[in-house]
């Protein structure tokens, strides 16, 4: 019989059972999670971004906004009132990273998209208390001063394809021109408007 | 899932538990002593000594606790593969229950409402529904037009019986249901910038504001070859195509010389998104109900 002691003063054979313990929760919890297709199939008629949207996402992670704002409406009807369907997995399989946050100082945007004007959304990034004299979000006015060169759009979009994100040629081919001398806002406003929208399979069930 | 993964899932979860519960036991036996005795365990550092006594038997009792409480946790509630839980409990069936639970709840109140008209809803006695429309207005409206409902810049206030499409409610309720696309065009491009100062001028001097009366005069002569089609000859607006009345000194993007010319110059897109894929129909008539109560005390 194995004595405490031996696993006490054996620091090598600690390390080694302690991997074995925690790796049981991942292999069980985590692993088979590749291989479903609720996990790894997108939902019916899903789209990728457009290079803008694309290069908005970006932004919106530079920034943080995931800090403070989530993208994963929860099952519950409080959230689903406000927010719209609960989110499901089969729409994330083309997010690389996630960006499904942990916490929520502002609402969630998973389903953000079509719900206020473009310009509702440049207003309030450049000053949220310009619109909503409550809010304490942060203002965003370099986004109106910067430009995106598109440089670099082509060679994210061709490393999105490895991870599995369906990109078409064309859509490479024509990313920097698709976003060269857009200003970031242009890009931010397009993400946003974009989110919850690149399908349709909840619109009508609420 | 399929079944390969699912007897997966149980093996390894049933061996994490069982290889738990045997470290338990294994460890217990092989304590020399099974009560608090004097024994060290031979170990001194400044004068500080170990005893060998084995775990008190309420904690190694709490450690048994955890895996009865994964076991029937794992027998209640989905967690083994493909076995469902005997309690047959999934967190939609759960929010499908909270839904179906709210429905019961609020289908009569709701139903109770629509069966009113929008003025009626007005009455003394009605105070309850259009308190539901102001929260319904709250968490959906007050983002652009404010949690007063007095709007913003660019984003109508609602409080003034000043309406760019109409304030009746057929038309509030056609405004939230479908939304609204404001489309003024620019016209810095046709005016030149003398010709858009000029129109500004008699802009302002439609709501008796004090304006340079030569400029204003050839304003005139541009405005009605260019705006009267949807501002009207006398300028007082169109609610049919959202053109604002430009008589009453309301502005939605601020009525200074400068900004009017820029309005001018580079024209305006006002968008109010349509609500009736984010809203059911007993809620838009609610808070169109609401929003008519604000203009209409």
């Amino acid at each position: 019989m194995i004595k405490h002691e031996t696993i006490e003063k054996n620091i090598g054979l600690m390390i080694l059972l302690i991997i074995i313990v925690i790796s049981g929760g991942g292999l069980a919890e985590i692993v088979p999670l590749f291989f479903q297709s609720s996990t790894t199939k997108p939902i019916e008629g899903m789209r990728t971004y457009t290079a803008l949207e694309f290069e908005g996402r970006d932004i919106f992670i530079r920034e943080g906004c995931n800090v403070c704002h989530s993208q994963m409406i929860r099952p519950f009807r409080a959230e689903t009132e406000r927010y719209g369907h609960f989110s499901t997995a089969n729409e994330h399989v083309w997010e690389h990273p996630f960006l499904w946050g942990s916490k929520r100082t502002g609402p969630d945007l998973a389903r953000v998209g079509g719900r206020y004007s473009d310009d509702w959304h440049r207003a309030h990034l450049y000053n949220p208390r310009d619109v909503v004299p409550e809010s304490k979000m942060p203002s965003y006015p370099w986004l109106f001063e910067n430009k995106l060169t598109g440089k670099d759009t082509a060679a994210k979009l061709e490393v999105q394809r490895t991870l599995g994100v369906p990109f078409t040629d064309e859509q490479v081919a024509g990313a920097q021109e698709a976003v060269q001398g857009k200003y970031e806002i242009d890009a931010v406003v397009a993400y946003l408007q974009a989110l919850g929208k690149t399908h349709n399979n909840y619109d009508k069930v609420r | 899932m399929s079944a390969f993964w699912s007897a997966w899932v149980i093996v390894i979860t049933a061996a994490v538990i069982g290889g738990c519960t045997w470290l338990l036991l294994a460890t217990r036996k092989s304590e020399t002593y099974k009560e608090a005795t004097d024994e060290t365990l031979g170990h001194e550092f400044d004068g500080i000594a170990e005893y060998d006594n084995p775990l008190p038997r309420w904690w190694f009792q709490m450690f048994l606790a955890t895996v009865i409480f994964g076991v029937a946790y794992l027998a209640l509630y989905p967690g083994l593969g493909n076995f469902q839980g005997l309690l047959g409990w999934s967190s939609t069936g759960q929010w499908e229950e909270e839904m179906a639970h709210a429905e019961e709840q609020y289908k009569p109140v709701f139903a109770k409402y629509a069966a009113m008209s929008v003025e009626d809803l007005q009455q003394p006695g009605n105070e309850a529904g259009l308190k539901m429309g102001q929260r319904m207005f709250a968490n959906n409206c007050s983002l652009c037009h404010g949690s007063t409902a007095t709007g913003a810049y660019g984003f109508p206030n609602l409080t003034d019986d000043d309406w760019l499409y109409g304030g009746d409610a057929a038309t509030i309720k056609a405004t939230i249901t479908n939304g609204r696309n404001g489309g003024m065009p620019p016209w810095g491009a046709v005016l030149g910038e003398e010709g858009v100062r000029d129109v500004a001028s008699y802009v302002l001097s439609l709501s008796g504001q004090q304006v340079d009366s030569e400029s204003a005069a050839k304003g005139k002569t541009q405005f009605q070859a260019l705006c009267t089609a949807c501002h009207g000859a006398d300028g007082t607006g169109m609610h049919a195509l959202g053109a604002p009345n430009l008589t009453d000194n309301v502005w939605l993007y601020g009525g200074s010389f400068e900004k009017v010319a820029h309005t001018i110059r580079n024209g305006r897109n006002g968008v109010m998104p349509a609500h009736k894929s984010l809203l059911n129909e007993d809620k838009i008539h609610l808070i169109t109900a609401y929003v008519y109560s604000l203009s209409n005390k």
